[in-house]
């Protein structure tokens, strides 16, 4: 793959590469955050001075299906020895998956001074690179976060009802098998409760993998990115869009793509995804 | 159905740790004790009909009747972040080598909820499931 200053990305700051993190593992203003589905898999091994933050247990409130607040985003950030300068570089299975949604959820809070390793732990693994079971105890900071900020980057139920009416771009990189109605849930995953299947109305099919190469979870250049999201499917970079999936996990995937990596200046992750459309009372679907 | 002794031992095990880290530091001494199918039983690329579905580790499971009547078992995992599998195949090699086939294909695949509880995430459960189904099916027809 091409240097990520070569592939013409619209913000190539947000993405770093392997080199860039082995070469800044002992960087006191640099905090490595592994973010997975898979839970045994950072005690299993992780890269040198990472710090574990679980999608669930860190960033979802315990009780509501809802994120964090602004306590529990400081006491997280306190825990990971983070100050509002540090740099935080994000990296997990899944070709980012996760690393992608904790990186949105930090959005919410304002903490811009993030970066994702492109291709995850999966290119990391596969170089060789070392890999330890030590779980560093990072000296906690006073963090004092802001009160959460949806409005910029989420976009709950009816801003996606409102989308549909005014006939706004919208994007589901769910699989074509979940967009066609034909399953309600991916491939080898269990069915985690919609109703009913199909998808929301206008929504243009782009499965998050065709942003990725498969062979190292990196992502494609901007020209290749451009001719799936903009040419085959007609998505303007310039006018408002959502994207969804089933939980919002893979749509983080998918909005990190369009929003740093090809520029789109109005893109929102819909967290509610399937299971809330495929599940609420009244609203429109399509097959 | 009662799981066979050995198994039933590792379950017993996993449930005297409630706390979550421990749970895991179990998991991984078992991943640690996985140990890849030998080539004199199979050799890359893999036979597509050992292949567990539903699994996304690429996992592949053996059976070999031994001349005493017993299965002798084995595994390939090829997602070298495939830890859960890993772990679970090297529980299921360690407890399960040894006994007759009829007895392995009642392994309930249920176990898989016993052992890994909170290490479940949402694709996982389905695949871990599935090797054991897997190890029931052969273990069925060798029966």
């Amino acid at each position: 793959m091409t240097d990520i200053a070569a592939r013409g990305y619209a913000h190539p700051e947000v993405l770093v590469s392997t080199d860039w993190v082995a070469a800044h593992l002992d960087d006191p203003n640099v905090r490595l955050v592994e973010s997975n589905e898979d839970t045994l898999l950072y005690s299993s091994g992780h890269l040198p001075g990472a710090v574990h933050v679980d999608w669930t247990t860190d960033l979802n409130d315990p009780l509501r299906r809802d994120y964090i607040t602004r306590e529990g985003f400081s006491a997280l950030m306190s825990r990971i020895g983070a100050t509002r300068e540090t740099t935080v570089v994000f990296y997990g299975d899944k070709s980012n998956w996760w690393a992608c949604y904790a990186f949105w959820v930090f959005q919410l809070f304002g903490h811009t001074n993030a970066k994702v390793m492109d291709g995850g732990r999966l290119k990391w693994e596969k170089e060789k690179r070392t890999l330890t079971r030590d779980v560093p105890t990072p000296t906690p900071t006073k963090y004092d976060a802001p009160e959460r900020s949806d409005a910029a980057v989420r976009a709950f139920r009816d801003d996606v009802l409102k989308q549909v009416q005014a006939k706004g771009q919208l994007v589901d990189v769910r699989s074509p098998e979940e967009f066609a109605g034909t399953r309600m849930h991916m491939p080898d995953y269990p069915n985690e409760g919609a109703l009913r299947g199909g998808h929301i109305p206008g929504a243009k099919s782009v499965p998050w993998s065709r942003a990725v190469n498969p062979e190292d979870g990196t992502f494609k250049t901007a020209a290749e990115l451009t001719e799936i999201y903009a040419k085959a499917n007609q998505l303007d970079s310039t006018k408002p869009t959502i994207a969804y999936c089933r939980i919002g996990e893979r749509s983080s995937h998918s909005w990190f793509a369009l929003r740093y990596l090809l520029g789109f200046t109005d893109v929102k992750n819909y967290d509610g995804s399937w299971t809330e459309w495929g599940n609420s009372v009244g609203l429109p679907i399509e097959k | 159905m009662a799981l066979p002794a050995k198994l039933q031992d590792v379950v017993d095990l996993f449930a005297t740790f409630d706390d979550q880290a421990d749970r895991t530091n179990l998991l991984l001494s078992y991943a640690d004790k996985y140990r890849e199918v030998p080539p004199e039983v199979a050799t890359r690329p893999f036979g597509s009909g050992h292949l567990v579905p539903h699994c996304e580790s690429e996992a592949y499971v053996w059976a070999l009747k031994q001349p005493d009547g017993t299965l002798k078992l084995h595994f390939a995992v090829e997602n070298p972040s495939g830890i859960s599998v890993k772990a679970l195949a090297a529980i299921l090699e360690g407890t399960l080598s040894g006994l007759p086939a009829a007895e392995i294909a009642e392994v309930n695949p249920e176990l898989v909820e016993s052992i890994f509880r909170h290490n479940i995430s949402m694709g996982k459960g389905m695949g871990l499931m599935s090797l054991v189904q897997a190890v029931r099916s052969l273990a069925r027809a060798a029966s």
